[in-house]
């Protein structure tokens, strides 16, 4: 394992056509996360640095290093949103999934997060679950939204 | 009110996913009398239409047409820019949603003016749920044989809002961190894999076909000398209408945001988003026009229940999240914007904060590598001046005795 290691930081010419990128959305689009295996196991592949793979793998929000739950949630907490009260969403998702920012339930069915402007500033407040958008919330209407998902 | 529907002409109109549809509405006419044009022809049309950038920089597009054109070697590129992360930023999710096949026209005719075979609609993941919409416009029009000798393929990113960034957007595509280059080398010389490369918003090439299809004079007709044609502005906030509305450019940000989107004591609006401008309510009257003011449209309205400071924290906060990293003036200055707004926030600003905030702004504007870093002191700079009581009010009080 180390001498590949050597070779691949010795000489990094990156494979023809190899999309670091597409490679790890599609990992973490059948695993759900990418793991420090793979990581390593395409920068062997690719004769890359472990650490330019890695670099990528961290650099997106959409891809993870770690497991997450099942279903991901993500609240917009940009401006816009916030005018239109995203914190109350927030603080009952946190209320009915019993978790709070960055955790996820126990049974791992949902993970929360906050994240960034999602474009759906005229249907505020909104969040994503998984690649599912939600506009125009309150939080009477998020038991129903939930209960869709697994 | 000095709406009109260039950008915006088919929705509600055409069906998006029925390309009959959209051929019974003109549609891909203007790619028919663009291949019976030459390409230098197609150019001079573009350029003499005064066409701008639509994403924010305002660049003139038949120009940047013209350099890559002309730029040696056989393989060239087109990016479609369809990752729209400006905050309050949505105008181009309303032209996907509802008008893919002009936006595949346009392409098509930009492909032949520029002698691109290969052309790339990036998109951001966070608009997935109009991927297979745009997949299949694209799909229907190779079909059709519209496309014949291009090949357009529908990318998609994996969340950062810097991968708007021209340069971070190549290197995005090619499978990278979506970090910032440093330019020059311009795309038009050496872009995306090193090839000369046509980077342009949705809505930009949105107007290509109607540019074409009535020509330039037409097009010229709107707006004001130095910016012709229309804007597709996205409105959000403290408005009764949010949405996206198209006005001729020139009209004033008060007919905007109180004229049509119903817009009520006005503190503030903030023009740009997180890296644009704070405009005061006394200033509504400026004409929204790139030697003004414009941005790549999206326009927040905050009334007189807003906390200043509050906006400007948050907004610093994303931009520090969202920095790429690369350059130390961007990366260590929004972590310092936030440091120094955090305590504002709290009540707890120090007297040497306001000196600090605008030493900090005038190093970033100066050396920041991208726009990010670069207007990046947009908001603070702009409520030091325009509120600055705001943040005298928030400096601790300290004991004496």
């Amino acid at each position: 394992m180390s001498e590949t290691n050597k070779s691949a930081v010795h000489e990094h010419t990156h494979a023809k056509d190899a999309n670091v990128l597409e490679l790890l959305k599609e990992r973490q689009n059948k695993f759900g996360y990418i793991s420090e295996d793979f990581i390593a196991e395409t920068a062997k592949n690719f004769n890359m640095p472990v650490g330019e793979v890695y670099g990528v793998a961290t650099f997106y929000s959409f891809l993870s290093t770690k497991l997450k739950g099942r279903n991901v949630i993500r609240v917009c907490r940009s401006v816009p949103c916030f005018l239109k009260n995203s914190e109350m969403i927030v603080n009952a998702l946190k209320k009915q999934l019993g978790t709070d920012i960055d955790e996820t339930t126990a049974d791992n069915r949902f993970t929360l997060e906050l994240t960034n402007c999602i474009g759906e500033c005229d249907k505020s407040p909104a969040i994503m679950i998984n690649h599912d958008v939600y506009g125009d919330l309150t939080p009477e209407k998020l038991t129903a939204i939930l209960a869709k998902y697994e | 009110m000095p709406e009109i529907k260039i950008v915006l002409k088919n929705v509600g109109v055409v069906n998006p996913k029925d390309i009959n549809s959209y051929i019974q509405h003109d549609g891909f006419k203007a790619l028919e009398k663009a291949l019976a044009m030459t390409q230098a022809a197609i150019i001079d049309e573009l350029k003499a239409s005064g066409l701008r950038g639509r994403g924010g920089a305002g660049f003139p597009t038949g120009m940047k047409w013209e350099m890559t054109m002309k730029a040696p070697g056989d393989v060239k590129y087109l990016i479609c820019n369809a990752d729209e992360g400006e905050v309050g930023a949505f105008k181009d999710r309303y032209l996907l949603e509802n008008d893919p096949f002009t936006l595949v026209e346009a392409m098509a005719i930009t492909c032949h003016a520029i002698g691109a075979k290969k052309a790339y609609l990036y998109v951001r993941e966070e608009y997935h749920f109009v991927l297979d919409q745009l997949k299949d416009a694209v799909s229907q029009a190779d079909k059709k044989g519209f496309l014949k000798g291009i090949n357009i393929e529908v990318y998609e990113g994996a969340g950062a809002y810097v991968c708007g960034e021209e340069s971070a957007l190549m290197d995005s595509i090619e499978g990278k961190r979506g970090e910032v280059r440093y330019k020059p080398p311009f795309p038009p010389v050496r872009g995306l894999f090193g090839k000369p490369t046509v980077i342009d918003n949705v809505e930009t090439l949105m107007n290509v076909p109607q540019i074409i299809l009535n020509g330039s004079k037409w097009y010229a007709g709107f707006g004001t000398e130095k910016s012709k044609g229309t804007k597709a502005l996205s409105v959000s906030g403290d408005v009764k209408r949010p949405g996206v509305y198209e006005m001729v450019l020139g009209s004033t940000m008060r007919e905007l945001v109180e004229g049509l989107a119903g817009a009520e004591n006005v503190k503030f609006i903030q023009v740009g988003g997180a890296t644009g401008r704070i405009v005061p309510a006394s200033s509504l009257d400026t004409p929204l026009t790139f030697e003004t003011l414009l941005s790549a449209g999206p326009i927040t309205v905050f009334n007189q229940s807003r906390d200043v400071i509050d906006v400007v924290y948050r907004t610093v906060e994303f931009l520090a999240e969202e920095s790429c990293g690369k350059c130390t003036p961007c990366r260590q200055g929004t972590e310092t914007f936030v440091q120094i707004m955090e305590r504002f926030d709290k009540g707890q600003g120090k007297e040497s904060d306001i000196l600090d905030l605008q030493s900090l702004s005038t190093t970033m504007i100066l050396c920041s590598l991208c726009g990010l870093g670069q207007a990046a002191p947009n908001p603070v700079v702009d409520t030091l001046q325009h509120f600055r009581s705001a943040y005298e009010e928030r400096i601790a009080k300290v004991k004496v005795g």
